[in-house]
């Protein structure tokens, strides 16, 4: 392999590669705006200036193509001067406001201002201006006295969400970033602009002004949206998942993500109608009840029926641990009617992230049992036998079989027994008997399988009534950390949930079948030992970014 | 240093009280006629200089409205966490706001470091010293306690300014 000098240090590197990413691969960091790995080099910001042994001049490191035998100095006196002038003037219009600033705390240019530039300008003219708050689309903001014009978000869309809307318009200093005309940044990836725009010129509408990034802890987890299931991190202030920010992962999803999984698959966490601990109709009414009465009443119900008048519906939006728990739990009472609901949109597939399937774990729910058994009633035949009375007891968990079949709504009130776990009340809970209250992805442990066949960790961001952010291994920020039962700002609301197969492990104990996991983690292992295609795999084997499992996967689903 | 030994036998004159009463109660009438030091608090009150660090307020500019911008730094450099600050947004120039300032007096330890990380000179140290509560909530104070108008805050304005 080829070699070349960095700052005294020897590295290798592949051919064709550029300076800054032979150095990046090594853990050498040139300063950049405008370069990004994933994009086309523009070479705009200049501020990645090095000095080259055997060059007249300084060259940037972002489109000067590595040789052998390169001699590179990124601290050299010449590189330093010529990166303190960049910083100098990239800084003379700027507005320097960082505390109105909502990107202040994640700013590159912040970050450089401070580690390489002299602090001080000479500029006493007064600053350009142009326009502020100008709404580029429906979920992005733009800002023109803080863009630094280094074209990411040109780039961007033209290169990976394949759809250009924006464009410089102008020259020198009044250069500014449009959309055409008539065009709007409503392309279904736009919001990843916020992410690589290097400074505060292009904000999340969905965010700003909510929270500091300092008040925030990020919490590694998986996207719900669709079976692509991105690699995210969850943003949370206060027991409340105020952001969501793609995490890279080179196998699923790079850098990006969409903004439906960026903006519609977090709110109803805190939302207004989460289920609030177990639930049972007491004349006609739902009414809050103890566990305790919740597990006996489920129990002695599921006992009336014997085993073909009842049916499970298991869930793609559940974990592995759940969806396996709960497969097992129905062959333990003999039944063998259990299915799950598919959910797809061919509309909202494309060839970028977006897959038809809209649950993150339906590979996995039906990998781990969710499916008939030998003369068992999949969804049609349960759904027949509801309407024709021979089903008379529903077990279902986490969705909502009435938004997905509405003309089933009538029958579901004849049911002698509906059990529903829910995270939030909905259609269906309208007419359970019995509702557990589920906790959400964003409080458990759990496992998914993406379309890839990838099983991929999902980790808990917001706490529960029963669990702590400290002792159940939830990233902390400082608030986190020191506020007290005393502070407003650390009483965010706590739900009394569980995860679904931990209700499952409960309920079966009720029912004489001894269960025994207390960590999603023992579930796991079983499923790892027990079921041929994830073995091999443990949480630390699946990690932050997932691991494969030996699932055939087929590219499609196709709708049950 | 060599240790005095004390006395444990009283003198004669010390044991017939007399002289040592008179001795004490001359002290008393004579600095009954020297200026005093104390105060009658409550009654009257003392007004602290420019340079005391009372409890933090928030100036209110002379249009009525808050300095802060609500950037969160005396949030974060508040050695108490007894600062939250929820932004919001505005139409004015400045495009954010503080939806809600709260300072727990019972947090705040007066170290007045809200007041010189503030870069919007909108957190100030008043002559406020008397913080007395009864329960925990009351010494929440909202942006209906805190903002204080500018005019009541000039000597403290100046007073920083001298070491600026
Ligand atoms: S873009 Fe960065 S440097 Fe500019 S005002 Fe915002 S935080 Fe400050
Ligand atoms: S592509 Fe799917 S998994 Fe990725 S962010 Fe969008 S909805 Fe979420
Ligand atoms: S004076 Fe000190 S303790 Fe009190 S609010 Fe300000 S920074 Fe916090
Ligand atoms: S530091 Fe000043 S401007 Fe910033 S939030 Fe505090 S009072 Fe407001």
């Amino acid at each position: 392999m080829p070699k070349l000098v960095i700052d005294g240090k020897e590295i290798e590197f592949k051919q064709g590669q550029t300076i800054i990413q032979a150095a990046k691969d090594n853990g050498i960091t040139i300063p950049h705006f405008c370069w990004h790995e994933s994009l086309s080099v523009s070479g705009n910001c200049r501020v990645c200036l090095v000095e080259i042994e055997k060059m007249p001049k300084l060259a940037i490191a972002c489109s000067t193509t590595a040789a052998d035998g390169m001699v590179v100095h990124t601290a050299s006196e010449k590189a330093l001067g010529a990166r303190n002038a960049v910083m100098e003037f990239l800084l003379i219009n700027h507005p320097l406001d960082c505390p109105i600033c909502d990107e202040a705390g994640e700013c590159k240019l912040q970050d450089y201002a401070y580690s390489h530039s002299v602090g001080e300008s000479r500029f006493v003219e007064e600053k350009n201006h142009k326009d502020k708050r100008v709404p580029l689309g429906p979920y992005v903001m733009f800002d023109g006295d803080r863009c630094i014009s280094c074209s990411r978000c040109i780039r961007f869309c033209d290169e990976i969400a394949k759809d250009p809307e924006l464009t410089f318009v102008k020259r020198g200093d009044r250069v500014t970033i449009v959309t055409f005309p008539g065009e709007e940044l409503d392309n279904p990836y736009s919001l990843n602009v916020t992410d690589i725009c290097p400074v505060g010129a292009l904000t999340n509408r969905d965010f700003r002004f909510k929270a500091r990034v300092w008040d925030m802890s990020a919490n590694k987890t998986i996207c719900q949206g669709c079976s692509r299931g991105c690699n995210i991190e969850l943003w949370v202030r206060n027991n409340q998942v105020l952001r969501i920010t793609p995490r890279l992962n080179e196998e699923v999803n790079s850098f990006w993500m969409c903004d439906h999984g960026r903006i519609n698959t977090f709110k109803f966490i805190n939302a207004e109608d989460r289920v609030d601990g177990p639930q049972l109709r007491k004349e006609g009414a739902l009414a809050k009840v103890e566990w305790e009465e919740a597990y006996n009443f489920a129990a002695s119900e599921l006992k009336k029926f014997s085993k073909n008048e009842i049916a499970f519906i298991g869930s793609p939006f559940a974990t592995l641990e759940d969806n396996y728990l709960f497969a097992k739990f129905a062959s333990s009472l003999g039944s063998k009617n259990i299915d799950f609901i598919r959910h797809t949109d061919s509309s909202f597939e494309d060839d970028i992230l977006r897959k038809e399937d809209l649950t993150p774990n339906s590979l996995g729910a039906e990998a781990v049992g969710i499916k008939p058994g030998k003369d068992g009633l999949n969804l049609e035949g349960i759904i027949k036998g509801i309407k024709e009375k021979k089903i008379k007891a529903l077990y279902l968990i986490e969705d909502d079989i009435v938004a997905a079949y509405p003309e089933l709504e009538e029958y579901l009130a004849n049911l002698d027994l509906l059990i529903v776990h829910a995270t939030n009340f909905n259609k269906t809970t309208n007419y359970a008997d019995v509702i557990f209250p589920a906790a959400t992805y964003a409080e458990k442990n759990g496992t998914v399988v993406n379309f890839q066949g990838r099983v991929q960790r999902l980790k808990p961001a917001v706490s529960t009534v029963e669990t702590d952010r400290a002792i159940d291994g939830m990233s902390m920020s400082r608030l986190d950390k020191f506020g007290t039962q005393y502070d407003k700002w650390a009483q965010g609301a706590k739900y009394d949930a569980k995860s679904t197969w931990k209700i499952i492990a409960a309920l079966s104990n009720v029912l004489g079948n001894k269960v025994k996991f207390n960590l999603a983690e023992e579930v796991f292992n079983e499923i790892s030992k027990s079921i041929n295609s994830f073995s091999g795999l443990d949480y630390d084997v699946i990690g932050e970014l997932g691991a494969k499992s030996k699932l055939q996967t087929s590219e499609k689903i196709v709708n049950a | 240093m060599a240790v005095k030994k004390r006395k444990n036998e009283l003198t004669f004159l010390e044991r017939i009280y007399i002289v040592e009463i008179i001795k004490g109660l001359s002290l008393t009438l004579k600095n009954m006629f020297k200026p005093k030091f104390t105060m009658k608090y409550p009654e009257e009150k003392f007004i602290p200089p420019a340079s005391y660090r009372g409890r933090p307020v928030l100036v209110m500019d002379e249009s009525g409205e808050e300095r802060c911008v609500a950037c969160g730094l005396c949030s974060r450099v508040c050695p108490a966490l007894a600062i939250e600050v929820q932004a919001g947004e505005t139409t004015r120039e400045k495009e954010r706001y503080p939806e809600k300032f709260e300072i727990n007096m019972l947090r705040c330890i007066f170290c007045g470091l809200c007041e010189e990380v503030c870069p919007e000179e909108a957190i100030l140290m008043s002559k406020d010293y008397e913080l007395a509560f009864d329960r925990r909530s009351d010494a929440l104070y909202g942006k209906d306690k805190l903002l204080v108008p500018i005019s009541q805050l000039k000597d403290r304005i100046e007073f920083l300014r001298g070491y600026k």
